[in-house]
């Protein structure tokens, strides 16, 4: 399914809509603070519905602790910014790294942090692994340590190559 | 019955009952935080746990909606009684060794895996499709989670094997209870909301048959099984989960972070 997302293209213009949407977009996520709340698509979208700017968010994780503070940054954005605002949590469809812009996926990896993959041309594909690149030496000779890493939305794993330890931002 | 407000009755028991299994397996597995065996499994159960709490959180949010009589969210998790609380009893078991854990989440991730990949696809109701569209993604990780240890533990040492194998004969009996229908269960699964428990059996048991063979682990027969937490008859610990869990709300009534 795919779902139409408002994006800095569909909300240029000098209205307010645009306004909002600039405002909101650029908050950064708490966590993962090398990416916005747009470049991570969990920003769905921003209304203007009877003069309240609404901020439509859908969580990354069920668990995700961050959400309140995300949540609240963006209402917060949105205050500053000259508007009356609340926050609708978005459920469905459930959010994918799918969503994640391309910005924010260079915005990852220059931040240390391996983005998600979803195909890979590396030959142990083959045998159903996926080869995760290191993010600071580009070697593809990385081992997962853990599926489970510093937060719920990434893994870790350590470079063979350089030795570094690193997170991975998980595929869902 | 007569009238929308007898029928949407089922619907919030239903979801109310499995709101508690992920609350109360949710509070168990955050038990092992800061104890688990190593770091990397420290993280893992803790993120686990996570998962868990987020999805009750859910559960508890839209059950107060459909009841609809002014009880929020922290009102259903943290203020009812003992024998309010409609959990089975696997959840509830104590958290043992590193095996018992273990294997009481690969029993329930086998079970809630399937469960949710049915609500996510067919059921009639969009709230719970939604929820269940991220649930879904995360039980996959604990069956594999879960699983990858089951195996390398019961295909592991003499003393690791025999711990696993403990476990697996204490905590089987109380399986049964995921596949027994509760009254507000079966109403929702003919009204198309929720799935018929027993149907997803099969998946479960292929899933329990395929890990434990690979771990070299025995399936017990079991004569008896142990059920009660689906009318409120819970296990001493249950008493123990609840101290803790509702300690600060009934020591200061309405306290706000």
């Amino acid at each position: 399914m795919v779902a139409l997302m408002a994006s800095p293209a569909t909300k240029t213009g000098n209205g307010d809509v645009a306004r909002a949407w600039a405002a909101a977009a650029a908050v950064p996520d708490p966590e993962v603070p090398c990416v916005t709340v747009a470049e991570l698509g969990i920003l769905r979208d921003v209304t203007i519905e009877d003069g309240v700017a609404v901020a439509h968010v859908t969580p990354t994780y069920s668990g995700c602790p961050a959400v309140l503070a995300i949540e609240l940054a963006i209402q917060a954005a949105l205050l500053d910014a000259g508007f009356e605002a609340r926050i609708e949590r978005v459920m469905s469809p459930a959010w994918t790294t799918d969503w994640i812009t391309l910005e924010g996926l260079e915005n990852l990896r220059a931040y240390g942090i391996a983005p998600p993959v979803k195909g890979s041309t590396s030959k142990l594909a083959l045998f159903g692994e996926i080869a995760i690149t290191c993010p600071r030496c580009g070697s593809s000779d990385t081992q997962k340590v853990s599926e489970f890493g510093s937060t719920a939305c990434k893994a870790h794993y350590t470079c063979k190559a350089c030795a570094e330890p690193f997170d991975y931002f998980k595929c869902i | 019955m007569t009238g929308s407000a007898v029928l949407h009755l089922p619907l919030f028991d239903a979801v109310l009952q499995l709101a508690d299994d992920h609350l109360i397996l949710g509070h168990r597995v955050s038990e092992w935080c800061g104890h688990a065996p190593m770091l990397e499994e420290d993280l893992g159960l803790a993120n686990m746990a996570l998962d868990l709490l987020g999805q009750s959180r859910a559960l508890y949010a839209y059950a107060a909606d459909i009841e609809g009589a002014g009880r929020s969210e922290d009102d259903l998790a943290f203020l009812r009684l003992e024998r309010q609380y409609r959990n089975c009893l696997l959840v509830e078991r104590p958290n043992g060794d590193f095996a018992h854990t273990i294997v009481r989440q690969l029993y329930f991730a086998a079970f809630m895996h399937p469960f949710w990949q049915w609500l996510s696809a067919n059921s009639a109701d969009e709230t719970l499709r939604g929820i269940a569209g991220k649930a879904q993604k995360e039980m996959a990780y604990h069956v594999r989670h879960a699983g990858e240890w089951v195996v390398r533990l019961g295909d592991g040492t003499e003393e690791s094997a025999i711990r696993m194998q403990a476990a697996i004969d204490a905590l089987h009996h109380y399986t049964d209870e995921l596949f027994q229908g509760s009254p507000a269960m079966t109403a929702c699964a003919q009204d198309g909301v929720l799935p018929d428990v027993e149907t997803l059996r099969p998946a479960w048991s292929a899933t329990i048959t395929d890990v434990f063979g690979q771990g070299l682990l025995e399936i017990p027969d079991v004569a008896h099984s142990q059920t009660g937490g689906r009318i409120g008859e819970h296990g001493e610990e249950m008493g123990h989960i609840l101290a803790e869990l509702q300690y600060m709300q009934r020591t200061y009534p309405n306290l706000q972070w």
